[in-house]
């Protein structure tokens, strides 16, 4: 697959569209940082992964999908949920483990399922959910359905037996899974070269049989134009693809470690920090005389006020009843509810 | 009613829960063209075709989640594995996914699948192929285990199973295949998941216990009622939920308990019953609570050794008589 360049000439309705990744892009970033800032202020504890520097691999290409597609992700999952639609104060409220939160605090940072939007959930074992996401692309073939099943991962999955299984089997049986390796070098703080024998990471598929590219992961309409091609082969012929997005995380593994470490070099960060892909997409813009100054400064505030309603809700947000914490470990077979239920699903 | 075979029991499950649901599907090794290492899936590939019945490769953690991931979407998988001892691989996707996916997403995806295979040891198969696990799955919220000792036991907790709305352990044995026993010829054959069965009824004690050591104990207790000595066999059929009043029950009445287990010691399902007999039944008791399980080895293949390793009916006798103060 080749690298695409965006088309320069563009449209009205494609000015309309980067504009709406922008503001995707930027809606991730705020909410990040304030969680950042929330996490130091203790509102949100456990484990928390942040996207920033990645927002342009989740955003375009969930931008691809129809609303009955499917989504599956890792722990790193705030931005994807968010670009899925997942509302912002839904997701806050889980993060400060409140009633109100996506998943009604059971789940917090790594958690965020929405059966809404055919959001599967961030799942916390490396590689884990990757087997999950064959199987949604198993069941859409068994229902003779054309969605597609996006599931996103990091590099170090690769180097993973659940990966190796799961893309063995969706190239096998012909799949509609697009596996989306967004490469941000580092397995928390080994080097991408430490720890696999091979560099080109999206060249593994060539082991299954399977389509295969790989993009700049930066700019999010290369990626968009990546996954649109991965989709609609998916859709159209049942196969799976994978797609290696390079990116970069900007910030450290989680909250515990610093944003450069010990592993990356600062020199290293700020080279890639020249990329951020909300700077690379507005100067696109700009240069293209589709966004001023003006502009962005409004988007911004716009987000940061959305973002800072999501604060709000989840700090009134009540913490979930004592009772809560019994719901939900299975599905109650027993009552009237459940059997009224059966019945109207057969 | 018809006299069949466990396995057979078990077919009649598949065939009928597949007939009534097009939603469910069975999925593993050699489950289709072979027809089932066991023989379990026999005909299956013929009757439902290739979508439903569907042979793996050998990759147990790969198709586990592929049947987790179908079943979030709405169907109703049929994982099997060809034993219990390879699931090992695939604990991942057992505990981790299909366990926890219904709480850590606040109640939104339940998943409505079964891993099934036999469980235990079998004859001379030594250590990595003789492995009783239901205390480590049972271990789980999240599961529910049944462990079919009898071909209607068999039938109705695997079609309960397949019918329930979460992930449901079925452990069935090699050993159990072959056995016979009376099964109704009808479709509604179900047994409730969450309910024990007094297999045999007597007054001096209790032997609890399940699954494939359902023989033994009755074994057992053929050979102490011709010393006059008649016990309550209690059949668990389901390790988690524990019914608990099913042994609390028996035990008021005997006041004397042996409980066993094909597993080993150290917290095992046994473990668990003397818990709930000493919470519940303290004052009932005449005896200390004595177990029967696995001897605390890796399986040896020498059959001498196994044997020595393995928990039978002489032993059950032996702990009968130790909490009856006859030894």
């Amino acid at each position: 697959m080749a690298k695409k360049k965006p088309d320069s000439p563009a449209p009205s309705e494609d000015v309309e569209l980067r504009r709406d990744l922008l503001r995707s892009m930027l809606l991730q970033r705020r909410f990040e940082e304030r969680c950042a800032e929330a996490y130091a202020l203790g509102k949100i504890g456990g484990f928390c992964h942040l996207y920033i520097g990645q927002e342009a691999c989740g955003t375009g290409a969930i931008s691809i999908l129809r609303p009955d597609d499917y989504v599956i992700t890792t722990y790193r999952d705030h931005g994807q949920a968010l670009a899925r639609g997942i509302a912002p104060r839904a997701i806050m409220a889980e993060l400060f483990g409140r009633i109100d939160g996506v998943v009604r605090g059971k789940g917090g940072s790594m958690h965020l399922f929405d059966r809404n939007v055919n959001f599967l959930g961030g799942h916390g074992i490396v590689g884990g959910h990757v087997p999950i996401a064959t199987g949604v692309g198993f069941a859409i073939k068994y229902r003779g359905g054309d969605q597609v099943c996006v599931c996103f991962m990091g590099e170090s999955v690769a180097n993973t037996g659940a990966f190796h299984e799961a893309l063995n089997m969706a190239a096998l049986w012909k799949l509609p899974v697009v596996f989306i390796i967004e490469n941000n070098r580092y397995g928390m703080g080994t080097a991408l070269e430490r720890a696999s024998s091979i560099h080109d990471i999206y060249t593994r598929a060539a082991s299954y049989d399977m389509p295969r590219g790989v993009v700049d992961g930066q700019d999010v309409m290369v990626v968009r134009a990546a996954v649109q091609e991965a989709v609609d082969r998916a859709r159209t012929e049942s196969t799976p693809t994978l797609l290696e997005v390079r990116t970069y995380r900007f910030m450290g593994h989680s909250m515990s470690d610093a944003v450069s470490g010990t592993y990356r070099t600062k020199e290293e960060l700020e080279e890639y920090l020249k990329r951020d892909p909300i700077i690379v997409l507005r100067t696109q813009l700009q240069q293209a005389g589709q966004l001023t100054d003006d502009e962005f400064a409004k988007l911004d505030a716009d987000v940061k006020a959305v973002v800072q309603d999501a604060w709000d809700f989840a700090e009134q947000s009540p913490e979930p009843p004592l009772e809560a914490l019994y719901e939900d470990v299975l599905v109650d077979t027993t009552s009237d509810a459940h059997a009224e239920a059966a019945v109207a699903a057969d | 009613m018809s006299v069949i075979t466990y396995r057979d029991a078990l077919n009649q499950a598949l065939r009928e829960e597949m007939h009534r649901d097009d939603r469910v599907f069975i999925m593993g090794e050699e489950v289709a063209v072979y027809q089932g290492a066991y023989k379990v899936s026999k005909g299956l590939l013929q009757e439902f075709g290739e979508m439903r019945v569907v042979d793996t490769p050998i990759t147990e953690l790969g198709f586990a989640g592929v049947g987790v991931g179908a079943a979030m979407v709405g169907l109703r998988p049929i994982i099997e594995f060809m034993t219990w001892n390879f699931a090992l691989l695939a604990i991942d996707q057992v505990v981790n996914s299909a366990a926890k996916m219904l709480y850590m997403s606040g109640g939104q995806f339940n998943i409505p699948m079964v891993f099934r295979g036999p469980n235990g040891a079998a004859l001379q198969l030594s250590a990595q192929h003789s492995q009783a696990w239901e205390s480590w799955l049972a271990h789980i919220p999240g599961l529910k285990v049944v462990a079919p000792g009898t071909p209607y036991d068999a039938k109705g907790l695997l079609k309960s199973a397949i019918r329930d709305d979460n992930p449901v352990i079925v452990l069935e044995g090699e050993m159990l295949y072959n056995t016979k026993g009376e099964v109704p010829d009808s479709d509604e054959v179900i047994v409730p998941i969450g309910k024990a069965e007094l297999k045999r009824e007597g007054e001096h004690a209790s032997i609890i216990t399940h699954g494939k050591m359902i023989l033994v104990a009755l074994q057992a207790a053929d050979q102490l009622a011709k010393q006059g000595i008649n016990v309550d066999v209690v059949d668990l059929r389901t390790i988690r939920p524990m019914d608990i009043d099913a042994i609390t029950t028996s035990v008021r009445k005997t006041n004397r308990a042996v409980v066993l287990e094909e597993g080993w010691e150290l917290c095992g399902v046994g473990a668990q019953v003397v818990d709930y007999v000493q919470r519940e039944c303290f004052d009932d008791l005449d005896a200390p609570v004595v177990r029967v399980h696995q001897a605390d080895v890796p399986m040896p293949y020498a059959k001498n050794l196994e044997r020595a390793a393995k928990p039978d009916a002489a032993k059950t006798v032996a702990a009968v008589k130790k909490v009856m103060y006859l030894e």
